[in-house]
């Protein structure tokens, strides 16, 4: 069944919408997005599976705000994303990414690479020093706050990233193969870990991933291929 | 304290070219800070010459150089005879060259002249000075140079003279120049019956406005400044100063266009980074005060490292016998704050393109390439 419009299933307050979302790359001639539509309802785990470039981390960045859609509109908690006034409170509040790469900043420390959320948002190092101790407790990482990231192993890293994107406790994460660079037993053990720490924080979580087993372990799988969201695979 | 921790990480990650960049700064900084304390300090010699004790020059009107000053010797007499004045002294300056030395200044002053009766005589006695006409006492250093002692002949110019005394002064330029009778100087200059200035010393100093106005009403040809106000407007100084505050400038500015090539290699490793402070909700203002911040650093230890060099290179010049007196250390506040002041500006605009481009890095495209 090829929908237009993939529906939040559950009855929960809508966190994120896509309408009629157009990209493309190198002036219009790479369409990668062709008129998605999407909705994610608060607490949600959507998975979004397909092969390499058929627009799922495209459409992560778009829900981000890191890019803006050639046409169309895409809001998160019914505010549109890409009005330049909205785009900082976004990052800061709404949304947290893990990628692939960690990409943490390798000569701070696990702490220090936590804060960077807190800092840009000016929240004061009382509550943020205890955030931290709050996610590192859940992950198992609390013994290893002033450790650089060169010591740390992939998963440790891995983990370290998943912190620091929930630092502001944004209601919506975005995670683009967040286990991508793990080995398969690492890779389990952190997705579970990922999929614990949404549900008590009771975050909504879309993840564009390659592995469908991690993918059936969501409360959504959507299929994508040739710029479009075609079915949902389970529900 | 992360944010601190974030500019001074780029810094250490590459020492050698923050090394670099700050030696750039330092060196600037250094450069400006010696050709400005020693054209500072020349300034200061030259108007210790003018102010050897005397609070007022009288000169004449609208000329660019004292060296072309005439003032009239009846001017000199009637001045001399104004209540108001305690002494007036007329010096007649003129520059000669002898062999191997193609500038000795040479000061025309009467017996009575301050430089005359408060050196320090080293040798031959002052009231030998001006009996005879081709008699000339030598600075300490003019001695040095010319190789000459008591008695001995030195030709200077086109004529030879006899020298009846050394005397040391604490002025460089006094002691590396010639004294001659007026008189005498007069003749060699072609300059009879004038000399470039008169230094005026009152019987009491709150009566220089008295004497000034006095001067301009006899005089319509000069004028009479205090010496802090001759100082200030001499077209002389006014040009040396422009002149070592724009060779300081072109130092500093290439500083700056070092800070500018560090940051800007900077911004571009760490394009990624930039990126992922940004997907972690850091404001453009934020990036571009990281990049501010770590420029600010390097101008700031620029600054420093240059104060300190450019001290101790001046404490050595000043200890090479060939240049004793003619450098002062003595660093004016005022020049200390606006060398710094410049130093951070230039760091700051040195970041300017860098920050920018930092700004308009694009989390997506950056990220893109995982």
């Amino acid at each position: 069944m090829t929908l237009s419009t993939v529906k939040a299933s559950n009855n929960g307050r809508i966190v994120i919408r896509a309408e009629d979302v157009w990209k493309s790359y190198d002036e219009g001639t790479i369409a990668v997005l062709k008129g998605v539509d999407f909705e994610a309802a608060e607490g949600q785990t959507v998975a979004l599976c397909g092969p390499s470039g058929c627009g799922k981390s495209t459409l992560l960045h778009l829900f981000g705000g890191l890019d803006e859609p050639d046409r169309g509109r895409i809001s998160v908690n019914n505010s549109e994303v890409n009005r330049h006034r909205n785009l900082l409170r976004l990052l800061r509040h709404e949304v947290g990414f893990v990628f692939q790469l960690h990409n943490l900043i390798p000569d701070l420390t696990l702490a220090e690479n936590c804060f960077i959320p807190t800092v840009a948002a000016g929240i004061n190092r009382r509550t943020a020093q205890a955030r931290l101790q709050q996610l590192t407790d859940r992950t198992g990482l609390s013994h290893r706050l002033d450790h650089r990231i060169q010591k740390l192993s992939g998963g440790e890293r891995q983990r370290t990233a998943l912190c620091r994107a929930l630092m502001n406790r944004p209601k919506i994460l975005l995670a683009d193969e967040p286990t991508g660079s793990l080995d398969e037993q690492t890779s389990a053990a952190v997705f579970q870990l990922l999929l614990d720490v949404v549900a008590t924080e009771g975050v909504t979580l879309v993840m564009a991933t390659h592995d469908r087993g991690l993918a059936e372990r969501c409360d959504r799988v959507l299929e994508m291929h040739d710029g479009r969201i075609h079915e949902p695979v389970s529900a | 304290m992360i944010f601190l921790k974030l500019i001074v990480t780029n810094l250490r990650r590459h020492r050698i070219r923050s090394f670099i960049s700050i030696a750039g700064i330092a060196f600037s900084v250094a450069a400006m800070l010696t050709v400005v304390t020693i054209l500072q300090g020349a300034i200061g010699m030259f108007s210790g010459i003018l102010s050897s004790d005397s609070e007022i020059i009288v000169f004449e009107r609208n000329v660019s150089d004292l060296f072309f000053s005439n003032v009239p010797a009846a001017a000199v007499e009637e001045i001399s005879s104004w209540p108001m004045v305690l002494h007036a002294d007329p010096v007649l300056f003129g520059v000669v060259s002898s062999a191997g030395h193609p500038i000795i200044t040479c000061f025309g002053v009467t017996a009575a002249d301050a430089r005359i009766r408060k050196a320090t005589w080293l040798a031959g006695d002052r009231l030998n000075f001006a009996q005879h006409t081709d008699d000339v006492v030598l600075g300490e250093r003019a001695a040095e140079f010319l190789e000459a002692t008591l008695g001995s002949h030195v030709p200077i110019g086109h004529a030879t003279f006899h020298v009846i005394g050394i005397l040391k002064t604490a002025n460089g330029f006094e002691d590396g120049g010639v004294f001659m009778p007026l008189g005498s100087a007069q003749s060699f200059f072609h300059k009879e019956g004038s000399s470039s200035v008169i230094t005026i010393k009152l019987r009491n100093k709150e009566e220089a406005a008295a004497f000034k106005s006095l001067v301009k009403a006899k005089y319509a040809n000069l004028i009479a400044l205090e010496d802090s106000e001759f100082t200030r407007s001499y077209s002389q100084f006014k040009i040396l100063k422009a002149t070592a505050w724009a060779v300081g400038g072109c130092g500093l500015l290439l500083g700056g266009l070092g800070v500018a090539n560090t940051m800007i290699m900077s911004v571009f490793t760490r394009i990624r980074e930039i990126a992922i402070l940004r997907v972690n909700g850091f404001s453009k203002p934020q990036i571009a005060g990281m990049i501010f911040g770590e420029s600010a650093i390097v101008s700031v230890f620029g600054a420093l490292a240059g104060l300190s060099v450019g001290t101790c290179f001046l404490y050595a010049l000043k200890l090479i016998p060939a240049l004793h007196g003619y450098i002062d250390v003595a660093i004016e506040p005022a020049i200390l704050f606006i060398v710094i002041l410049l130093a951070l500006l230039t760091g700051v605009a040195g970041a300017l393109y860098p920050a920018i481009y930092a700004m308009r890095i694009r989390a997506v495209e950056a990220l893109r390439f995982e």
